[in-house]
Parts: structure tokens; C-alpha cells; sequence
């Protein structure tokens, strides 16, 4: 019998520590996916973030090294103009790399580094519990946003995507989802692309995933899945930014 | 190239150069594959002279976009295993100690440079020795030391900086050279064999190193810990590692100690200017002596503890309010008194300074 569908190589068959409902089980899958379609595992190398991704590496069956909060594109740099040749990409969430990261990501970007970004964007911390993120929602409860996230004491959404699309040294930017079948289609190919770049030397390519987070949110899993359509997408359109 | 006057003289070959230059040369012949760093005053020929010679040798050279980067861009080229640098002076050694932190937790070679200022804050840029807790009690977060490099010339600071790569390498852990605005910035002949590329770096192997898993199982670089027990099984590991450096790695000058009845102990700059004060009380036939701790840590506590027992008293001199001073009184152990004289925020001891307090000691 034919096999139409078996995990990724780049996969280790262990159990997730993520919530139910959580996007993060499927971006790991993706990222995977495409690393084995564009056969390059044994010349990969991740970097896991601070924040409940920091366990990638528990996940992903080729070499991963962790970084401090928010510093992943230092380290990505350093990695990347040692070995050129190696496919280097971040994965990080939108605490680190839209809030204590911003300096790094923007100059690695400005410097059109040829490396991946995966940003997973669901708009809370989850790790410590729920609290505002950057890209938190206006009027959305957090921990630290008791009565709502509030635009003159906590500031506005962040669209860090938009903001680094405006660079010239950047390659591609695109905004996608991971909440239904067709979305992930979608990013599928949009971090394909972003790692395709990354082989021809394209320069920095970047795919913003927006996620779901039930337990941060408060939602059950369809609800979160329901809220990305009704309200998160309204701040965060998807489609390409840039290249 | 300005402030590398060229005065080579033909019999000695030497080559006169400033301190930040020299040390930037040094990690050139050393094989320094990567550097990052941020500009900052009094350190800024160190990057001049990297952003142009690291080229000129198709190496890495990086302006980054802060201290935190530049820490991080060294943290990354070390995972790639690379022989990788960055330096900078004190507010912006303060801001590469979280990535120091996460070097020590990552078990990952790095060489960094902190040619000191006077602080707190911004403080001001003339010389000081005000970081020596920082250097010798980790700096950053998390019970770790690292190796701290204390030369007190420019040639020694090239020597010195060749060393630093090779014990990065040997303990995998960040190693510190720790020098003043002063060594940064005076001009002293170097003996251009110190500068000249080793025949054969020694290059240990990496099997560590993050590069691809190809034909091996994939390596994790990684400083959480989350198993219960396993975080203090690696920092008991770390503790072991320093014991084998304390034994191994001590290092220090001695200067007319044997029948010394005050020792001075100074550091870098100001151990330079405590060799004078001793030489003119020797010349009014006092007996003074002088240790200079070259590892500040670890730190010579042999040393001085051999030399408290002849010693009358001893006198630490820094260009800080005093800290030094506390390992000196730790390792005399209240075998005899332990004067401190000191001047901080860019103030330097004169040796008539030295030698005033000495007189009123012995």
C-alpha cells in the first residue's frame, strides 16, 4: 500500500508539550515539512527562542541552538557569516522578536542578512501566562491588561511585519495563518518560499504567522480558531508585504 | 594606518602601537575568525583596526547595532565554532553581560574585551579600574566566574589576548582581557614576533558545534535546564572546571617580594606606577615589594598568602574606591593589616602618592 502521509524526518517522534489548540504544533510540522521537501536537514540549523518554543529542539531532529530573549537574528547573524553555506532560520514569538528583540530583528534585517525568520504571532506571552504582548489586541483582557488593553496606557498593536517591509535590503515579507486547512496550505508555501530564498541567496525572508493561543486567550480551541477570523485578521491582514 | 606608526627597528624588530591596536593585531594572529562590536571611547582603535585588518584577512567584521548584538553575533559565530571577539569599555561591557551569562550557560568560547573607564553611568572615558566585581564575580546573572586577563603592557596585552583564545577554546567559556583607558591608549614597542601569525594555531576540534547534522546525530546548544537536579549537576560541573583553571591558569608577577616587609598588590596600570613608588623606597632602603595579580581571576591567593607571612602589612593600590582590596584581605586572612589607597572616576596614583602612603607603613 502506498503511504500518502507519515511525519516529517525532521521530526522527532516524541509527544508536544504545547496547549490543545495551540498553533505552535503545526508551524514545528511545517517548518519540517518544507525542510524535508527542500532536503537540506542536514545542513540546517534553528534557533529556538525564549517563550514556549524554547523546547523546539525537543521537536526538530537537526541542529538547534537556544539564544537569549529577543537575540535570535544576532545569533542567526553570527551563525550565517561563519557558515553561508548552511541554511540558518529563528523561530520566534511576537514577545521576542516584536518586543525585547525589535533592535535585532529590524538591523538583521536592514542588513538584508540571507537568513529565515519564522514569527509566530499570537499575540500574547504565553510561557509566563498571558500577558500583553506587542501585538496584543486593542480592549483584549491579558494578565497584565486587566481591563483591556488601553492605546494611551499600553500602547498600539505593533505591525513590526509592515514596519520591516519598508526596508530596502529585505527580500520577502509575508503575513499567514495556521487557524484553518487552506490557511495552512498557505503558509506552508509561504515558508517555502522563505527557505527558498535562503538557498538562492535571495536575502532576508521573513513569514509572520498569525496563531492560536485558547488557554492565553481564554477562548476554547474553536473559539480561538472563530476570533483570528473575527477580529485578529481585521489588525493583521494576511498577504505579501514585500517581494 | 594612523596610530600604527611603523618605527621598525631592524635589529630588535620591533613595532610601536597602541594597546587597543596591539591587542586587535594579536587576535588577528591568533586566528580570531569573527568579531562584532559597538563603538565606544576608550576602545575605538580596537574596532578601526578590526573593521580593517578582519578584511584584509576575508574574516568577519561586524558594526552591530549594539553591545546586546554584538555579544550575540559573537555568541552565534562561537556556536558555529568559530574563534570569535568583541570588546568595549564599561557601560557597554555592563550591557554584554547577559549574553557573558548565556555564553558560561551555553558552555561557549568567546574573547571580550573591556578596556575600563570611569563609571558609574556614563561616567566619563578617562581610566579606570572601577569593573573589577563585574570581571571577577561573573558579571551577569547565574553562579559562574570567568577567566579575567590583566595585562599591564601592550606588548603583554597582545600576549595575552593569543592566550585568551586558546583557554576560550580549552574550558569553552568566555574569557575576559581587562585593561584601562590608559593601556588602551598609550603607545609601547611590541616585539612584532608577538604579532605575527602562530605557524600552527592550535585549533582544538569541535565536535560540538552547530554546523549541520550531517553523518552524526544533531547537537543542541542549550543553557535551560529544566529536569530537576540537572541544573545543579551542570553548575557543579562548571565549579570543577574552575578548579582545574584555578590550579592550572593562576597567574602573577612578583617584584622584590622575598624580604618585603609592605607588598604592594596592584593590577594593570596602576601596578606599573606601584613598580616605581617600590623603586624609589628601595631607594631610600625600605623594604617594599610588589605582587601583580596577571589573572585577576582566578585570583594569586597562594601568593599573597605566602607573602603574609613575612609581610608587616600590605597596601592595595587601584584606580577604583577598592575592590581588589577585598581578595587581598581574604587571601592575608588577617595574618597582618591591609592598607588600600585608591582613586576612582578616572583618578590615577601617582608614585609619590604610593610612596607617601608606604612611608607612613613602614
Amino acid at each position: 500500500m502506498k503511504k500518502i502521509f507519515e511525519k516529517p524526518k525532521s521530526l522527532r517522534g516524541v509527544s508536544t508539550h504545547y496547549c490543545p489548540g495551540c498553533g505552535h504544533g503545526v508551524v514545528h510540522r511545517l517548518v519540517c515539512e518544507v525542510i524535508d521537501e527542500l532536503a537540506i536537514r542536514e545542513k540546517t540549523i534553528g534557533i529556538a527562542p525564549v517563550g514556549c518554543a524554547v523546547l523546539a529542539y525537543d521537536y526538530w531532529d537537526f541542529d538547534v541552538t537556544e539564544a537569549a530573549h529577543g537575540r535570535p537574528p544576532a545569533v542567526a547573524t553570527g551563525i550565517k557569516r561563519m557558515l553561508p553555506d548552511k541554511i540558518v532560520f529563528t523561530y520566534q514569538g511576537d514577545g521576542d522578536l516584536a518586543a525585547i528583540g525589535t533592535s535585532e530583528i529590524i538591523h538583521t534585517a536592514n542588513r538584508g542578512e540571507n537568513i529565515t525568520v519564522i514569527f509566530v504571532n499570537n499575540g500574547i506571552y504565553g510561557m509566563t501566562g498571558g500577558q500583553m504582548a506587542p501585538t496584543t489586541l486593542l480592549k483584549q483582557k491579558t494578565k497584565t491588561t486587566p481591563f483591556g488593553r488601553d492605546k494611551v496606557r499600553d500602547g498600539q498593536p505593533l505591525k513590526i511585519s509592515e514596519m520591516i517591509s519598508t526596508l530596502d535590503a529585505v527580500a520577502y515579507i509575508e503575513r499567514v495563518a495556521v487557524h484553518k486547512p487552506g490557511n495552512i496550505r498557505a503558509a506552508k508555501r509561504a515558508i517555502k518560499k522563505a527557505f527558498s530564498n535562503q538557498i538562492d541567496k535571495k536575502g532576508f525572508s521573513m513569514v509572520e504567522i498569525v496563531a492560536m493561543c485558547p488557554v492565553g486567550w481564554g477562548t476554547s480551541c474553536e473559539g480561538a480558531i472563530r476570533r483570528i477570523d473575527e477580529e485578529v485578521l481585521k489588525q493583521y491582514p494576511l498577504g505579501v508585504l514585500k517581494g | 594606518m594612523k596610530r600604527r606608526q611603523k618605527t621598525e627597528n631592524r635589529r630588535q624588530k620591533t613595532v610601536l602601537m597602541t594597546g587597543n591596536d596591539a591587542i586587535a593585531e594579536a587576535a588577528v594572529a591568533a586566528g580570531c575568525d569573527f568579531y562584532a562590536g559597538y563603538p565606544i571611547t576608550p576602545q575605538n582603535e580596537l574596532i578601526a583596526h578590526m573593521s580593517k585588518r578582519m578584511v584584509e584577512e576575508n574574516r568577519v567584521f561586524i558594526q552591530s547595532e549594539s553591545e546586546l548584538a554584538a555579544i550575540n553575533m559573537v555568541f552565534g559565530a562561537s556556536v558555529a565554532g568559530a574563534r570569535a571577539m568583541t570588546s568595549s569599555s564599561s557601560p557597554g561591557i555592563s550591557l554584554k553581560q547577559e549574553g557573558i551569562s548565556y555564553l558560561v550557560g551555553c558552555e561557549l568560547p568567546a574573547v571580550i574585551v573591556n578596556i575600563m573607564r570611569g563609571g558609574p553611568g556614563l561616567g566619563n572615558i578617562a581610566p579606570a579600574q572601577s569593573d573589577y566585581f563585574q570581571a571577577t564575580r561573573g558579571g551577569g546573572h547565574g553562579d559562574y566566574r570567568t577567566i579575567a586577563l590583566a595585562p599591564s603592557s601592550v606588548e603583554e596585552a597582545a600576549k595575552l589576548t593569543r592566550l585568551a583564545f586558546d583557554l576560550a577554546d580549552e574550558y569553552r567559556g568566555p574569557v575576559l582581557i581587562i585593561g584601562d583607558g590608559i593601556l588602551g591608549q598609550m603607545m609601547e614597542p611590541v616585539q612584532s614576533s608577538v604579532l605575527s601569525p602562530q605557524p600552527s594555531i592550535k585549533r582544538i576540534k569541535k565536535p560540538w558545534a552547530l554546523t549541520g547534522a550531517k553523518n552524526r546525530k544533531p547537537n543542541i546548544i542549550r543553557s535551560l535546564y529544566l529536569k530537576p537536579g540537572s541544573l545543579e549537576e551542570f553548575n557543579n560541573k562548571l565549579q570543577k572546571k574552575y578548579e582545574e583553571i584555578k590550579k592550572k591558569h593562576t597567574m602573577l608577577e612578583k617584584v622584590l617580594c622575598d624580604d618585603a616587609e609592605l607588598v604592594i598588590v596592584a593590577y594593570g596600570t596602576s601596578s606599573r606606577i606601584g613598580k616605581a613608588a617600590v623603586q624609589s623606597l628601595r631607594g631610600v632602603k625600605k623594604k617594599a615589594g610588589l605582587i601583580r595579580p596577571i589573572t585577576l581571576w582566578p585570583f594569586p591567593e597562594e601568593a599573597i598568602k605566602h607573602a603574609a607571612k613575612k609581610a608587616k602589612a600590605f597596601l592595595v593600590v587601584e584606580m577604583s574606591s577598592g575592590q581588589m582590596v577585598e581578595d587581598v584581605q581574604l587571601a592575608v586572612g588577617g595574618k597582618c593589616p591591609v592598607h588600600f589607597y585608591g582613586r576612582p572616576g578616572g583618578g590615577v596614583p601617582t608614585p609619590e602618592e604610593i610612596e607617601k602612603q608606604a612611608l607612613k607603613l613602614l
